[in-house]
């Protein structure tokens, strides 16, 4: 590094201290000799936090913000990579909502997965935070256990075992079998595959709950001192209490897990052997996006798909922060 | 929010009149054991199930493997065509190499971010805040028409130089909100005894940095240890596979006649991650709070 070997010795001290330092060894040399070390030293001060950030900045510009302008453009044209882009205005906008059912199918299940998993998974998170909050002995352990899930629900191992679990052999029917209960393959049927899904989502409840654990320990404990003088119950400090003080957290853990859901990929595709089926009940829309771009090979119209995706979770995003002043309560 | 007040538990829960009695207590660890067993039941019945014998997967719901059979781990790790090990040893390759791209790349930028100042610093930073939010599918197309265009399909090129290049932008957010909390007095007595921005970073920022760098290095591995979408799409001759790659390709030859060597092969691919859950749960649970809350 130049900062190191500088002759003027003390590269690292602010313009004000150099210019005195300067001063006060003039004698010594040829002023302007010193000055211009004094301005290389000056622009090495300047420079060095951009040698830091240098990888960020080919990241962000080269395999980030420039492949985003890209995937814009080639949602404008007809592309398959053998033959350059093909502009054709919006038609891959208007055939998507126009002329293709099975996007709308793709939109509709991720719609209902989002919508019912992420509740259902928050709420649980938030209700186990609550019982493991109070000083309980193993706490450590039970946060382990459920967060473990957590860790393993996207891989590839925990979708073949949810393939084996609901199929019409499965350990659920087994388990079914003991009650009378004639069971079904859960996966095979329309009806209730997505249901396997989102109970793959809720079961990985874990993370959002470690961090309303955090959230919980913060929450001044005079507060609820103050409440049961008032005579208020427990329902009545969870509902004044714990849940504004906890809502900034509740809108953090909602807006995360929502872009998370949106995106849900490997569990469809594994379960459904890369079809989205039966009757395309569990085509996800990025599962949908990647058969039309990388087993179609319609990179334009996959673009455009990608596209509105980004648009969408950005105005739910944007959506969640706008509601967010209704019912978040932040306390300054 | 204020922590500094802090009362005993137990005289907030007396006077708050929820004194816990014994049979409460019992009845809510026995609740959360109960809920806890549920949720791990289908783990610990696969792994009982790839030690079981052929038939006996569909008809057992105890995990207890009678009679107990290797078999299925051999069959499993010979694959189909290439073997299992390989899948490791690319797994392996990659995550260990992504581990060590997102710990430089990461720390450098966030370095820069939570303790430099220069032009264009509060532009990136929300540049960098937006990278967080930004779905993964936006780039998918384009990034493969870039690597492609470099030769660097079927390597596993596009899977790990990104990491060198800081997109994660999760871990560069979670060393800002750590450096945050590390005192500036630290840095400013570096600079008065004559050390410039590296041995700063170096031998001040980098060793306070553990923790974070722990949690950054587990969940690096453990999400490339799982990532299946852009392997799947790199990746294209068998012998290159990562293990989910394997365990896919091995489903969709086999189809549902092979649970057993399915499972075995399953359980080897989570081993891993067990380890590490184990070994860094503290940093895992730390590295969620230190993100998910203000710093």
């Amino acid at each position: 590094m130049t900062t190191l070997t500088d002759p003027t010795g003390a590269p690292e001290a602010s313009s004000e201290e150099r210019m005195g330092d300067a001063r006060a060894r003039g004698p010594q040399g040829p002023r302007a000799r010193k000055s211009t070390s004094l301005r290389r030293a000056i622009l090495a001060e300047k420079i060095a936090p951009y040698t830091f950030l240098l990888p960020w900045l080919i990241g962000f510009f080269v395999i980030t913000l420039g492949p985003m302008l890209y995937s814009l453009y080639l949602s404008f044209t007809d592309f398959s990579m053998l033959a350059p882009p093909e502009w054709v205005g919006f038609d891959n906008y208007i055939k998507l909502f126009t002329n293709d059912p099975k996007y709308l199918d793709a939109v509709r299940v991720t719609v209902v997965y989002v919508l019912v998993s992420v509740p259902l998974q928050l709420a649980f998170a938030l209700l186990v935070a609550m019982a493991l909050n109070r000083g309980l002995r193993g706490l450590s352990l039970y946060r382990s256990i459920y967060y473990l899930p957590s860790l393993i629900g996207a891989s590839v191992a925990v979708a073949v075992l949810w393939r084996q679990m609901f199929g019409s052999n499965g350990l659920i029917n087994q388990i079914l079998a003991w009650f009378g209960i004639e069971g079904m393959s859960w996966i095979g049927n329309p009806e209730t595959a997505l249901g396997t899904l989102v109970i793959l989502n809720v079961w990985t409840f874990g993370a959002p709950m470690v961090i309303f654990l955090a959230a919980l320990r913060q929450v001044p404990q005079y507060l609820y001192e103050a409440a049961a003088v008032d005579g208020i119950g427990r329902w009545g400090s969870f509902r004044h209490i714990t849940l504004p003080m906890l809502s900034p957290i509740v809108l953090f853990n909602l807006v995360l897990q929502m872009i998370g859901a949106f995106q849900a990929f490997t569990p469809a595709f594994v379960v459904s052997g890369g079809t989205g089926g039966p009757v395309n009940s569990t085509l996800f829309y990025t599962l949908y996006l990647y058969q039309r771009g990388f087993t179609g090979f319609q990179m334009g119209y996959a673009s455009a798909m990608a596209w509105i995706l980004f648009l969408v979770i950005a105005l739910v995003t944007a959506v969640n922060f706008w509601f967010s002043r209704y019912w978040v309560h932040y306390d300054d | 929010m204020t922590t500094d007040v802090k009362f005993d538990q137990r005289t907030v829960a007396m006077t708050v009149g929820m004194k816990r009695s014994p049979a409460r207590t019992t009845f809510k660890h026995a609740l959360l054991i109960a809920v806890g067993l549920v949720m791990l039941y289908p783990l610990i019945w696969m792994l009982g199930a790839s030690f079981k014998e052929g038939e006996d997967i569909f008809s057992e719901v105890s995990p207890i493997p009678n009679p107990f059979t290797l078999e299925n781990y051999a069959r499993g790790w010979e694959g189909a065509g290439v073997g299992f090990g390989t899948f490791i040893l690319n797994s392996t390759v990659v995550a260990l190499l992504s581990v060590i791209g997102n710990l430089v790349a990461c720390t450098l930028a966030a370095y820069a971010f939570a303790r430099m100042q220069f032009k264009g610093k509060t532009i990136f930073f929300a540049c960098m805040m937006g990278m967080l939010m930004l779905p993964h599918h936006v780039l998918l197309i384009p990034q493969y028409v870039l690597f492609a265009n470099f030769g660097w399909v079927n390597t596993i090129l596009p899977l790990v130089v990104p990491k060198f290049l800081a997109v994660d932008a999760f871990f560069v957010f979670l060393m800002v909100q750590f450096l945050r909390g590390i005192p500036t007095e630290l840095d400013q007595a570096a600079k008065i005894d004559g050390a410039g921005p590296w041995k700063t970073f170096f031998y001040v920022i980098l060793p306070l940095l553990k923790p974070a760098l722990a949690t950054s290095a587990i969940f690096t591995f453990i999400w490339t240890w799982n990532d299946f979408l852009t392997p799947m799409i790199y990746l294209q001759d068998p012998r290159n596979y990562t293990v989910p790659l394997g365990l896919n390709a091995f489903l969709d030859v086999s189809g549902d006649s092979a649970w057993g060597a399915m499972f075995a092969m399953a359980v080897v691919s989570l081993g891993p991650l067990f380890g590490f859950f184990l070994v860094g749960q503290k940093y895992l649970v730390q590295g969620i709070a230190t993100t998910g809350l203000k710093g």
